[in-house]
């Protein structure tokens, strides 16, 4: 138990410190770790869980909270909250100090515009493997295409678009 | 997601205390006020964190405001979650970046962990295998839209272009760990922004 506790701390100070661009970027890693190598659950489970998390209030990344308690309970939910929450934190709360002097440096602007691509690319990794872990069948293909065309042209609500997808899934159409 | 370009229109000041005059919040009230925030919060909580900040509370200005979201959006970390520590910090130090930080996520935690309870004990019924597995389409779709949304200031630029795409190659089809990854793609892109700038 100790030995995965202390997996999940590594694994998510990692993540913590390597989050540029907000939160969904690190999915793929985050994936990556608990699927592939360590096979703490399903690819199925994971894409389950991150619907969940966007299921519920909150900054966009309380996946790793649910991670953390699907592996290895209350203690595990409490260790990955703190190992991703924790270390990004303490860079912001020491760069506010530092902000002042360096935001209106040019390198600054150069360093965040050369990040920026490294975000979009993540995030477009995010978007394929999600969508590739949860759509199996041809109808979750058209809820996933429907979502993204939607929420692409218009300013619905994405809370609507999970609570149209979770009725389709219910109905059963088109499932095995 | 919540990835905003830096913006530089306002929004009117409809607001019932006047920008940035506030008194300092307290820890209690910055514990308090990401709490509601957290909860309220479905889906991107940043232009509710703006109206919570800016307009409701006065605790900033609209371009103080701007420029905490700007050092929010150059480190690592969710935004939302790098300016409730940067606000608790610089009003009541650590003590209240602490508070800020709890407050926002205490809530959503305890309910991220009710849903997957729920999840857990009923996994095995095909109708609520049906509903998560809509759910998590859904899902997917979103994160799709986002990355659409995210990647449009990168029409034209082609040197970003490459960057994205063979990140995300490295990523999604090769599968290869993201920290060495970004140990060699961030050092060239930044290398290559920099020659673009000059």
């Amino acid at each position: 138990m100790m030995a995965v506790l202390i997996s999940l701390f590594v694994i998510f100070t990692q993540l913590s410190v390597l989050a540029f661009g907000g939160g969904n970027t690190i999915l793929p890693e985050m994936q990556r770790q608990v699927v592939e190598v360590h096979q703490w659950m399903s690819n199925a489970d994971f894409s389950a869980l991150f619907a969940l998390s966007q299921a519920a209030p909150g900054p966009n990344l309380m996946i790793v909270t649910l991670v953390g308690w699907n592996v290895a309970g209350w203690q595990g939910a409490l260790v990955t909250t703190i190992a991703k929450f924790g270390p990004s934190s303490i860079l912001t709360a020491v760069a506010l100090g530092l902000w002042e002097r360096f935001k209106d440096k040019p390198w600054r602007r150069v360093v965040q515009a050369g990040i920026f691509p490294m975000t979009v690319g993540l995030m477009a990794a995010s978007a394929s493997l999600i969508t590739e872990a949860s759509v199996h069948t041809w109808v979750l293909g058209g809820i996933t295409a429907l979502v993204a065309i939607v929420t692409i042209f218009s300013r619905v609500h994405p809370l609507w678009m999970l609570l149209l997808g979770a009725l389709i899934g219910l109905s059963g159409i088109g499932q095995p | 997601m919540n990835k905003i370009p830096e913006p530089s229109r306002d929004v009117s000041p409809t607001a019932s205390a006047a920008p940035g005059s506030g008194p300092p919040p307290t820890c209690w009230a910055l514990f308090k006020g990401f709490f509601w925030l957290g909860l309220s919060a479905f889906g991107g909580a940043l232009p509710l964190a703006r109206h919570m900040v800016v307009e409701k509370r006065g605790w900033l200005s609209a371009e103080a405001f701007t420029e905490l979201l700007g050092l929010c959006q150059f480190l690592p970390g969710g935004n939302i979650i790098n300016m409730s520590v940067a606000l608790g910090m610089k009003f009541r130090g650590i003590k209240g970046a602490f508070a800020a930080l709890m407050g926002l996520i205490a809530a959503p935690s305890f309910i991220v962990i009710a849903l997957g309870m729920v999840y857990d004990r009923y996994a095995d019924e095909p109708h609520i295998q049906n509903l998560f597995a809509g759910l998590a389409a859904a899902a997917a779709g979103l994160l799709i839209s986002m990355a659409v949304k995210i990647a449009k200031p990168l029409r034209g630029q082609w040197a970003g272009i490459v960057v994205a795409v063979v990140c995300f190659v490295c990523i999604a089809v090769l599968r290869l760990p993201l920290l060495p990854t970004m140990l060699v793609l961030t050092p060239l892109s930044i290398l290559a922004s920099w020659r673009l700038s000059r």
